[in-house]
């Protein structure tokens, strides 16, 4: 079918009538997302290729069928991604015909920044600092993102639009007030917005919402034998040879799944049998711990996403 | 606690739950914090690795000594924590097997106004907690007038800590009693008043033992099961267009938000402000063509026909177009620690149109607590005030009763882009020439049909003492032998009721005229021949009234003596006191009276009897044609 000529005989059945909330979330991004497009000057999708990027691009198809999504998508990838996640992402963007711009903090990754030796240097250098000078390179004065208010607390009080210095910085305090649907996007040079058109949805809709959608995700998410070791009570799959093995260490072959994708060494997976997108949801529902417990870089302190993000990051 | 609650919403089988938006709201230490924490943490929200950290940071910032703190699952800056406040609005979310829901916690303290506006203008529902020992304080009354003036109709009144009154039930009771009366004037639809005990779980999610003189539901199943009936879809179709999708060579959409209503292929619509008329095509997603979508539908409609359309209009159906105008009047919170400068450029935002306009007028200021009117120049953070806006063009709008969509609008600072201030409309200023009207079903023509007459106002001036209440009476007694329906509007009447709180100044005098104006234009809006008798000195203000209503149902009548006949006459004994100097301003003595230039009828009064010249006045009004 000729995605330009949308076809006009048989209308379409009554999507997610059993899931009402889902709709409501869907308009919502949805009105969101072409609030960017109407109202800002050079906007750009940030992905990261989780299930959190699947559902925003599925909702930025939706927004703008039967055209092409009016601007690019934006990877900062660290180097140290999983291989499967940019397979998955440059089959994304072939098959949706999608611009793809790649961005590496090049001088970090030459002096030899890891996440074995840097610990939180590594995240402020090959993410944050990857991230601002991508937006600065390319001049994109509205980010959108796949953060959501449910995933930790500093982003359960951030804006929808959310305004950022012209040196990226957030402040907390200083943030628009967002009314209604109403947003203000405007910024002066320089300045921006990073927009969070998922904020309202949480880890459990957005599963509901790929199965309902049958919405591509990363086979990572799907149980199988990956070889992997226990650290600190972590599995940490071994995805290449860079990865550090310390003494005793050797990698074995266990059933596990990943509830969120990030940088191998920092990612940990789940033990889980759970293959197709029922199980996962099933799974998920009766889970009893956040995403983010899987996230090696969030356990810091309290506070330390807020400072993260006053900093720049996303 | 039940396992598995958390497991929440199937999307097969069983009824579909659709989701309930609420803010909770109260005074500073109420528990706003502690009881979303407890919702959270008995619908299994909390995750175990989040019970972790709240067990770390309890014992690093919990106010509850060794106990777990769930405020500090809500209080997610670093300044908060640490002054152990709430400065901003969190959302959280839960769900149960029934419903889904979506809380805006928002803070007490009095300098956080704004984001209870925040809060509340996505809400369906508030809960406000008082303190059971404090009972209804000022921030409580001013909490739920600023939920009702955002639109919210359902509120439940939780009354925390009912454990540190050992659950008392008289002063439930009386606590109850206080709110109720207070609200009453709000408009709220539903009022629920629960005894609850955020921090030990009392009535918050199962009933509690401990209060048996209480019959009603626990917090939880009331969230669960009230009903906020979703009225958009009710209302007339109405979506402003946020972009125009052009695919390809010939696809052309327009892409929006429906704000009310619906929208069905086949459809007449109108593209407000322009005029044009078109039918709905399709409604296309990606799935294919819908065959209907309604309000809060993110759609992309295409037309019949090629027509001029862009961000910032208006698609309404064509039988029932929405109204437009480049003057409104409205409630304005100020968001920004620079006040308002009334006549300074701002942008207003109001559906997806931004136009450049200025609040010209600061009628008055609102004091929350007391909801009294308070005379001022400026608007500062956190105030409210009754405004008027003039915009550089006309936008389409409704009351923000009517539709939050089109009603509510931000001011933006053209200069720092910062969101300064967020309004509601009330009503257009006056009827602009160029636009249309909102057509009601039944007009004044139609009201005047009914009663064999055309609407008119009869607008008697002249000096005091000229004749014109007692040309006036005959008028109407005449007009009522002859079947017409009639309303006398009498300058000194009105005094007694509707201008009981005006003076002599001139700022009052203007001010009893323009009300008489308005009173006059409503009851001709209504069919009646209105017979208004008023001093009223000046051309300017004869020419606003004749401004509000329609050309042609303005009679202008001059009642003219000779000032020494009126003197001489003085039936209310007036000249003699401004002559002694107990009233000052007053016409014909130390005040100017404005002769008017071209009054449509001229009645001298000292040269032909009263009732003579009021059958003049009839056969003027028979001649127009307002009656047969």
């Amino acid at each position: 079918m000729n995605a330009l000529s949308p076809r006009t005989d048989a209308l379409a059945a009554p999507r997610l009538a059993a899931a009402p909330h889902l709709r409501q979330l869907e308009a919502e991004s949805i009105h969101i997302i072409r609030e960017v497009v109407a109202e800002c000057r050079n906007p750009v999708l940030l992905y990261s290729v989780g299930k959190d990027s699947s559902v925003l691009l599925h909702l930025i198809r939706r927004a703008f069928h039967p055209g092409r999504p009016p601007f690019p998508l934006l990877h900062i990838d660290t180097g140290w991604k999983f291989r499967e996640m940019i397979a998955f992402r440059d089959e994304t963007a072939r098959r949706y015909g999608l611009d793809l711009i790649v961005h590496t903090n090049e001088d970090a990754r030459a002096q030899g920044v890891n996440p074995f030796d840097h610990g939180a240097f590594y995240t402020h250098a090959m993410k944050t600092e990857a991230l601002k000078a991508a937006l600065r390179r390319h001049g994109f004065d509205a980010a959108f993102g796949g953060a959501r208010r449910d995933e930790e607390k500093s982003r359960a009080k951030e804006r929808i639009f959310s305004f950022r210095t012209a040196a990226q910085q957030w402040d907390p305090k200083e943030q628009r007030p967002e009314f209604w649907r109403l947003y203000n996007g405007r910024v002066a040079p320089g300045e921006g917005v990073r927009v969070f058109p998922l904020s309202n949805w949480t880890e459990l809709d957005i599963w509901h919402y790929v199965l309902a959608e049958d919405i591509p995700i990363v086979p990572l998410y799907r149980a199988a034998l990956r070889p992997v070791v226990e650290r600190d009570g972590n599995l940490i799959m071994v995805d290449d040879e860079r990865m550090r093995m310390r003494p005793g260490e050797a990698p074995q072959h266990r059933m596990v799944r990943f509830r969120s994708l990030g940088c191998y060494p920092l990612t940990a997976a789940v033990e889980s049998t759970a293959q197709s997108l029922p199980e996962i949801v099933g799974e998920m529902a009766a889970s009893r711990t956040s995403e983010r417990a899987t996230r090696l870089i969030d356990k810091d302190e309290a506070d330390s996403m807020e400072r993260k993000k006053r900093e720049g990051y996303f | 606690m039940e396992p598995g609650l958390r497991s929440s919403i199937h999307l097969d089988g069983g009824a579909a739950p659709g989701q309930l938006r609420f803010l909770t709201c109260g005074s500073v230490d109420d528990g706003k914090s502690t009881l979303i924490g407890r919702l959270l943490f008995d619908t299994r929200g909390v995750l175990d690795d989040q019970l972790a950290t709240l067990r770390r940071d309890s014992r690093r910032y919990g106010s509850t000594g060794g106990e777990v703190d769930l405020s500090l699952l809500v209080d997610g800056l670093e300044a908060e924590r640490e002054q152990g406040i709430t400065i901003d609005v969190a959302y959280r979310f839960f769900a149960t097997s029934r419903r889904r829901f979506v809380v805006a916690d928002t803070p007490g303290h009095e300098q956080y106004t704004r984001n209870m506006a925040t809060g509340a203008s996505n809400a369906d529902l508030a809960v406000m907690l008082v303190d059971a020992r404090k009972g209804v304080l000022t921030q409580t009354r001013r909490h739920a007038f600023i939920a009702a003036l955002m639109g919210i109709r359902h509120i439940v009144l939780a009354v925390n800590k009912i454990d540190l009154t050992g659950f008392s039930e008289e002063r439930f009771e009386s606590i109850a009693a206080e709110f109720r009366a207070s609200a009453a004037v709000l408009g709220f639809r539903t009022m629920q008043v629960i005894p609850l005990s955020a921090r030990h779980g009392d009535n918050v999610v199962a009933s509690s033992a401990n209060t048996p003189w209480y019959a009603g539901p626990s917090l939880l199943s009331y969230l669960e099961s009230v009903m906020v009936e979703p009225e958009a879809l009710s209302r007339p179709f109405r979506m402003p267009v946020q972009w125009v999708n052009r695919s390809g060579l010939d696809f052309r959409g327009y892409s929006g938000t429906v704000a009310s209503g619906h929208a069905r292929p086949g459809q007449r619509i109108v593209v407000q402000p322009s005029g044009t008329e078109a039918e709905i095509l399709r409604i296309v997603t990606m799935d294919g063509s819908l065959p209907s979508a309604g309000a809060g539908d993110a759609v992309t409609l295409v037309l019949d026909r090629e027509i001029d359309a862009s961000r910032g209009d208006v698609l309404a159906a064509a039988d029932a177009p929405a109204a437009m105008a480049d003057a409104l009047s409205a409630r304005l919170i100020w968001l920004h620690d620079t006040p308002l400068a009334a006549g300074r450029e701002y942008l207003v935002k109001l559906g997806t149109r931004s136009v450049p306009g200025a609040v010209s007028r600061i009628r008055h200021r609102i004091d929350v607590s007391t909801r009294e009117a308070v005379p001022t120049d400026t608007l500062r953070l956190n105030d409210l005030g009754h405004v008027e806006l003039r915009l550089q063009a006309p936008v389409v709008f409704e009351p923000y009763a009517e539709s939050r969509d089109l009603g509510g609008f931000i001011l933006i600072d053209r200069l720092t882009n910062a969101t300064v201030g967020v309004g509601m409309v009330d009503a257009a200023l006056h009827r602009a020439t160029d636009i249309t009207w909102q057509a009601l079903d039944v007009d004044r023509a139609a009201r005047g049909r009914l009663d064999g007459q055309r609407p008119a106002v009869l607008w008697f001036t002249g000096l005091s003492g000229a004749g014109k209440s007692t040309v006036a009476n005959l008028v109407e007694r005449r007009l009522h032998a002859l079947g017409r329906h009639t309303y006398v509007l009498d300058g000194d009447n009105l005094r007694h009721g509707l201008n009981r709180d005006l003076g002599f100044s001139e700022a009052d005098r203007a001010e009893n005229v323009r009300r008489a104006s308005e009173v006059a234009a409503l009851f001709a809006d209504a069919g009646l021949i209105v017979i208004a008798s008023l001093i009223s000195p000046y051309r300017s203000e004869r020419a606003r009234a004749r401004d509000r209503v329609p050309d042609g149902e303005f009679i202008e009548v001059f009642v003219d003596a000779p000032v020494d006949e009126c003197r001489r006459r003085d039936p209310k004994g007036l000249y003699k006191k401004a002559d002694a100097g107990l009233l000052r301003g007053f016409t014909g003595v130390d005040a100017p009276y404005e002769i008017p230039d071209a009054p449509e009828l001229h009645l001298r009064t000292a040269e032909a009897p009263p009732e003579d010249l009021a059958e003049h006045v009839v056969a003027e009004l028979r001649r127009r044609g307002v009656f047969a």
